[in-house]
């Protein structure tokens, strides 16, 4: 029963929420009090699943190939938990960090629909049902991308749920073939299945569409190109959820489907996966230097950081898995606060236009020191998380003899530092022209409930990179289950109903 | 639309494709239907119905929101899985009735769920088609 809670709290919550339409200070009670449940319920399942127990639940008690069994291993676990912070997070942000047409048009709501969707997409072991997960988180994100109207945005709105629907598309082609040759949409069956499959040509065009799928979700290259064109029309808040959640789970869903369903050694994979993964490195972290909005600036660090997590998964080893996984949720975090930290900074300053911006860190020197915890760790700086995650992947890079890889992933290291340098000192350190032309809302709500998650998050980043052990250990683990997914695949299909 | 052969023929149909919906809804279960065809239903007769005599008279004839309704059926249908957690079957386990109820045939949650399917979809579409024409 607790693996079903990530799914169904959100679910009742944003029931709920809609009952409380027109009352935004309670629903913002409500979505908050939800995410502290579902970090809570997360919490347990990990606890649970630690040991390397796999815990699962046949819904409906259909038997297994035939139902949809949900199943939680570390991975699992890991990422739902990881969800559950940036969702508190981003809820007390929201205390007063949106405004209120969007709260009085559903924004509670949608973003309870969104965490069902992505807590969902973590935990099914049904392929199909994983397309319906990212179908919801689709349309959640949407409606919320769309919300509030302005031309720039519905047409970033446009773009984004243009190519994300061809994702679909591809994606549920995909499916559809593979229920053709393979009989089974079950992940845990398909695993036990696909090796004896004789039509392994109809099977690697079947592990390409599903690459192009996820990869238009977690925007690798060549396919990025939505995410730059939208994200940095959303709201702070909206933006950290999307940039740290919805890129994470096409790649949470790389991760799963390439070690079980189509371990990337035995269709041809690794070496595509491979380029792919030097050129999203290189190309986001390029886009990026050109940027002077803040938030476009942060959008192409995301494709960027995109390639080390593809890095990972093609370099395959254990150690490299291991470092993906601890890479996925230092990120999470990371890319989360940055964008909280940039809706304070446009609150400051009055825009999000860097060259606009300055002389922050003589008006709030704190968010200065704020700002340089996920940015540093971002950029690999120790002794914070990012420096763990970039040796462990470099690391098992080098050991597997990609060097050129390795270079290109030292590179984009040092052109991320170069990146964040530069907001630094056009957001913090130079002087600023003119007066801040901060709308001085009276009615504005106090900034302590911005502040307090990004102090959260920070902190989390600090003890991630200072007590990075006993997460690497745990992420050791998760890696030994993706590498050898019998046990996945026991706990699937052995299940009595 | 201001004729008075089509208003005629509405205030006919309105009830007789209302109550087909609720018999795809009840057939479902064995046959071809269910809750989503027989929402749609509905919200077809609804629609031409808002078609004819305008929006405002088609919300007073709901008396509730669209957005409710489809909030009271996704309600439903998540609290029609949740029966079966007491008993310690998983969630969305089918529960019964013993014994079989005349003309409908044996009851059980899946027809719940049915319901709050029913009321979701009839919520969501009425929802957008009355934004469409209000805009």
């Amino acid at each position: 029963m607790l693996i079903l809670l990530p799914i169904l709290v959100p679910l009742l919550t944003a029931i709920v929420l809609v009952g409380c339409w027109t009352r935004p200070s309670v629903q913002r009670i409500i979505a908050l009090g939800s995410s502290c449940v579902q970090l809570a319920v997360a919490a347990l399942l990990l606890h649970q699943t630690s040991t390397g127990r796999i815990v699962t639940i046949a819904i409906g008690a259909w038997p297994p190939p035939f139902g949809i069994v949900l199943v939680a291993d570390i991975l699992s676990a890991l990422m739902i938990t990881v969800t559950g912070v940036v969702s508190v997070a981003v809820m007390v942000y929201s205390m007063s960090g949106i405004d209120a047409n969007r709260e009085a048009h559903g924004y509670y709501p949608l973003l309870s629909t969104l965490l069902t969707g992505v807590n969902g997409a973590f935990l099914t072991a049904d392929i199909f049902n994983l397309y319906v997960w990212f179908e919801l988180l689709l349309i959640s994100s949407f409606v919320l991308t769309a919300l509030g109207g302005g031309k720039g945005q519905l047409e970033g709105a446009v773009k984004y749920v243009t190519l994300n629907l061809i994702a679909s598309v591809v994606f549920l082609t995909a499916t559809g073939v593979l229920y053709g040759i393979a009989g089974t949409l079950s992940m845990g069956d398909l695993a036990a299945r696909i090796p004896a499959i004789q039509h392994r040509e109809i099977l690697g065009m079947v592990a390409v569409l599903y690459l192009v799928a996820f990869g238009i979700k977690a925007a690798m290259f060549p396919l990025y190109m939505w995410l730059p064109a939208s994200y940095h029309t959303l709201p702070a808040p909206v933006g950290a959820l999307f940039s740290g959640l919805l890129t994470k789970v096409g790649v949470y869903a790389f991760y799963r489907m390439f070690t079980l369903v189509f371990p990337a050694m035995d269709f041809g994979m690794t070496t595509l996966i491979l380029v792919i993964s030097g050129f999203t490195m290189l190309v986001g972290v390029l886009g990026a230097a050109v940027q002077y909005e803040f938030r476009r600036l942060l959008s192409f660090h995301i494709v960027s950081q995109i390639g080390y997590l593809l890095f990972a998964l093609g370099v395959g080893t254990p150690l490299a898995l291991a470092g993906g996984i601890f890479y996925t949720i230092h990120n999470i975090i990371a890319k989360a606060n940055l964008y909280l930290i940039a809706g304070v900074a446009a609150r400051l300053g009055g825009s999000y236009d860097i060259r606009k911006l300055g002389g922050l860190f003589s008006a709030a020197p704190w968010l200065g020191i704020l700002f340089l915890v996920p940015a540093l760790s971002l950029a690999g700086v120790p002794p914070l998380s990012g420096f763990w995650a970039k040796l462990a992947v470099i690391r098992a890079g080098l050991e597997r003899e990609h060097y050129l890889l390795g270079a290109v992933a030292l590179i984009t290291s040092l052109l991320t530092l170069f990146s964040m340098s530069k907001v630094w000192s056009e957001v913090f350190w130079k002087q600023r022209d003119s007066n801040p032309e901060t709308d001085a809302d009276p009615a504005q709500r106090p900034i302590a409930y911005q502040v307090a998650p990004i102090a959260l998050l920070a902190a989390i980043t600090l003890t991630l990179g200072l007590f990075a052990e006993p997460l690497f250990a745990l992420v050791s683990d998760a890696a030994r289950q993706l590498l050898d997914p019998s046990a996945y695949v026991d706990a699937v299909l052995r299940r009595a109903p | 639309m201001k004729s008075l052969i089509v208003q005629t023929t509405i205030r006919a149909l309105l009830p007789l494709v209302l109550l087909f919906s609720i018999f795809l809804l009840v057939r479902g279960h064995n046959d071809p239907g269910g809750g989503f065809v027989g929402g749609l239903a509905a919200s077809a007769a609804i629609t031409l119905y808002a078609f004819t005599f305008g929006v405002e008279q088609t919300r007073s004839l709901l008396h509730v929101r669209p957005f409710i309704l489809a909030a009271t059926g996704l309600a439903i249908a998540t609290l029609s899985g949740v029966f079966a957690v007491p008993v310690g079957l998983p969630f969305l386990t089918g529960l019964w009735t013993p014994e079989n109820t005349p003309v409908v045939g044996a009851i059980g949650t899946p027809l719940l769920f049915d319901a709050g399917v029913y009321c979701a979809v009839l919520g969501v579409v009425l929802t957008i088609v009355f934004e469409l024409m209000e805009e």
